[in-house]
């Protein structure tokens, strides 16, 4: 196959690059401009719009004897990444800028051009993997690489775009075996250093970064009752769950910390209350899909477990498609689930499916 | 073999450029010493001086080795700029046009930042040549503040010639001093600095068949820059540092060469620059050649290829085994829309559809044919795939 590797600079995708040559598939390594300046330096931890990282990309790919390309992709990033994540924000919601990456970016723009180039395939660092059924269907499974599995942030493929995907890492049981084998290969990248933070957020702030972006009003903090406990210098940033920064003067009248619920963008209104009303038990989104096969009947509610966060634990659940919407009633309480994130949903190590949370519902009241 | 036809990025290095490096590099000594070893390299240095400055009819004086084109275009712009404002202050204009290189705007923007010199872009058409009336007017109106001009002798991406003559002669009337990049010019266009009345010039060796790394810049011996380098104080005080004999031995050979086969090449590649652009034009209707009426040196075609986007061309044509070029790319390696073709008037979107392709003393039938081919093979893929990138969500 011809297959383009999405060389990001660091030693994952390097390694899946070089591994994919090993197979005997033709790869070219692109990196892909992401920035709107895709001439500045970072400093602190590695994003993937640098130059250290797409000269890094490139060396990595001259040691592996592919050819090499930076494509362009900073504008559609901007709209579909950067200006949705901000959009989140502005709603109330927390977003996840990984996930519309893969969705819109790697697996879309990224994808259709390289089809249109003459590509079968799009390769990626992922740890996640791609495997069969009987019938021949694409399923998406988590990495044996427990600690690295990155199969949430992939849950919005479909089974076309799983069609056009390769995930090399899938079966490498640690990070540590990846290193060690770039190292072997003589990657120069053997040791660079993990991301974790947004990459286009350098500093690694989100609620600073954002104050640049989103026009915040100061507003009050209330509780359930709408009772006013404080004020806060802007709404933008609070996040469902957060405990620390909320400066309340008077301890709640049961003596235990608050947490923030909900924010109403609207009236600048952050609502704190117990750990209690936090627990959600309930999620639901009318943004779903499914990650290859879809269920059979999947009006009727069927066993699965769904996952919240990229590397948060599962809870068993059941879900059902209600009235076009994806429903999922969790059997366990999660807690401080916000609208704007994705739930995952997987049956085993296979991922089913995931929507975007649009609603949770808590065993006291439903937020929406 | 893959084609190389951007030999405006840079042009295989001669035999005879070859050959002159390899001599020097077996010869031992600092030029500026006394004894028997500096004179022997030294006298390497001074016939490569000669070289150059018969190859561009400048006096030998006249030629101040460099480390390349940029530092000659900083060189000259900043040293320039620096000697005209220290005799009269108010001299804090500098004319030149948004279709210069980015080795020429870069240093004039870092004088505007942090000297507060005023910038006047002369308009350049839709054709890519200079607006000569506009510079006359802005002469005119100006004079008084002008420091210099620098206007471009070829354009680098398009080949459009600059009248330099004309320039000059504008120029003069009001006593400025006028420099010009010709990098895209020694060896392709007569150049001979004695009659353009220039006070400045720039060449760069890798551009001529010298390996990358030398260059010069021509100075009037009426006129004194203030240097940028301050240490030993060779090359007039204007290039200090021990000079470097072996490339400007090889720079010497090159200029000499590219210069005396300049007529018998420019004809041959001009009849297949030529076959290039009608052939492409019979097979891709919708493609433009870039600046047709304007006078153009023979060996580049700029072509605009509308609906599609420089780096999907560039890419196929790679996988197709064939180098040429578009707009200059950034550091991290992201290709941009040419400021030349904006600068003219294009759009953006068609400032991001173009090749540039560029012969050279190497090029052959085959090549022309091959890339000629690969053109009209990648196109239709290059237009899929650049509505694909192109179209929001």
């Amino acid at each position: 196959m011809k297959v383009l590797a999405a060389m990001s600079g660091g030693v994952d995708s390097a390694v899946a690059a070089a591994r994919l040559v090993d197979e005997g598939h033709e790869v070219v390594g692109v990196h892909l401009a992401l920035s709107r300046m895709p001439g500045t330096l970072r400093t602190g931890s590695r994003g993937c719009c640098t130059i250290e990282d797409s000269m890094d990309a490139q060396r990595a790919a001259k040691k592996l004897g592919i050819p090499f390309y930076v494509w362009d992709f900073s504008e559609r990033f901007k709209i579909d990444v950067v200006d949705d994540f901000v959009a989140e924000y502005q709603a109330g919601r927390t977003p996840n800028p990984c996930m519309r990456c893969n969705e819109r970016i790697k697996f879309a723009a990224l994808l259709e051009r390289a089809l249109a180039l003459g590509f079968d395939a799009v390769g990626t660092g992922h740890y996640a993997s791609i495997t069969k059924d009987e019938e021949g269907n694409l399923e998406l499974h988590r990495s044996l690489a427990m600690a690295k599995d990155q199969s949430y942030v992939l849950g919005v493929l479909t089974q076309e775009q799983l069609s056009h995907a390769l995930f090399p890492l899938g079966a490498t049981a640690s990070k540590d075996l990846v290193r060690k084998e770039a190292s072997e290969r003589g990657l120069t990248v053997a040791n660079k250093p993990d991301s974790y933070d947004i990459c286009f957020i350098p500093e690694g702030d989100t609620r600073e970064w954002l104050r640049d972006f989103v026009p915040s009003s100061p507003g009050k903090i209330v509780d359930q009752q709408g009772t006013e406990l404080g004020e806060h210098d802007g709404h933008v940033g609070f996040t469902i769950g957060q405990r620390k920064g909320l400066r309340l003067g008077r301890p709640a009248a049961d003596g235990k910390p608050r947490y923030v619920l909900e924010i109403r963008p609207k009236t600048a209104e952050v609502v704190v209350g117990p750990e209690a009303a936090l627990q959600i038990t309930q999620l639901s989104g009318e943004r779903y899909s499914w990650c290859g096969r879809a269920p059979k009947r999947p009006e009727e509610f069927f066993d699965c477990e769904v996952q919240v966060r990229a590397h948060g634990d599962t809870v068993p659940a059941q879900a059902a498609v209600v009235e076009g919407e994806l429903v999922i009633k969790l059997k366990e309480p999660l807690y401080g689930v916000a609208p704007g994130q994705t739930a995952v949903i997987y049956l085993g190590t296979r991922v089913l499916g995931q929507t975007t949370i649009d609603q949770t519902t808590s065993a006291e009241v439903a937020v929406v | 073999m893959p084609v190389f036809l951007d030999h405006a990025a840079t042009t295989p290095c001669r035999p005879v450029a070859l050959q002159a490096l390899n001599d020097a590099l077996e010869q031992l000594g600092n030029p500026s010493s006394v004894h028997g070893h500096g004179q022997n390299t030294r006298a390497i240095l001074e016939d490569a001086r000669d070289q150059v400055a018969h190859a561009v009819g400048a006096n030998r004086s006249e030629v101040v080795f460099t480390s390349g084109g940029t530092e000659a275009n900083n060189q000259a712009i900043k040293g320039i700029y620096w000697a005209q404002n220290r005799k009269n202050n108010a001299r804090k204009v500098i004319v030149t046009a948004a279709t210069e290189h980015h080795a020429l705007l870069d240093p004039i923007d870092w004088l505007v930042e942090h000297e507060g010199a005023e910038v006047i872009n002369i308009a350049v058409g839709i054709s890519g040549m200079v607006d000569l009336a506009d510079l006359e007017q802005v002469l005119a109106s100006r004079s008084e503040e002008i420091a210099l001009v620098s206007l471009m002798w070829v354009n680098n991406e398009t080949g459009v010639i600059t009248n330099i003559g004309r320039v000059t002669e504008l120029a003069k009337r009001f006593g400025i001093p006028v420099h010009s990049d010709g990098i895209a010019a020694i060896g392709h266009v007569p150049v001979d600095f004695a009659e353009s009345g220039l006070t400045a010039m720039s060449i760069s060796g890798h551009k001529v068949g010298a390996p990358i790394g030398v260059g010069a810049l021509v100075v009037a011996r009426d006129f004194s820059p203030v240097s940028l380098l301050h240490g030993g104080g060779q090359e007039r005080g204007l290039r200090s540092g021990t000079m470097n004999y072996p490339l400007a031995a090889s720079l010497g050979a090159a200029c000499q060469e590219a210069v005396s086969d300049r007529v018998e090449r420019q004809s041959r590649l001009q009849g297949l620059r030529d076959h290039i652009e009608t052939e492409i034009l019979r097979a891709i209707p919708s493609a433009v050649v870039t600046a047709q009426d304007a006078d153009r040196v023979e060996h580049n075609a700029h072509l605009i290829f509308p609906g599609t986007q420089s780096d999907n061309l560039l890419f196929l044509l790679d996988q197709e085994g064939v180098s040429v070029s578009a707009g200059s790319a950034c550091q991290a390696g992201v290709l941009g829309a040419s400021h030349v073709l904006v600068a003219m008037g294009h759009s953006e979107e068609l400032a991001s559809a173009c090749l540039r392709i560029t012969l050279g003393h190497t090029t052959t039938t085959s090549d022309a044919e091959r890339l000629i081919e690969a053109i009209i093979k990648i196109h239709p893929g290059a237009l899929v795939a650049s509505q694909s990138s192109q179209s929001a969500n």
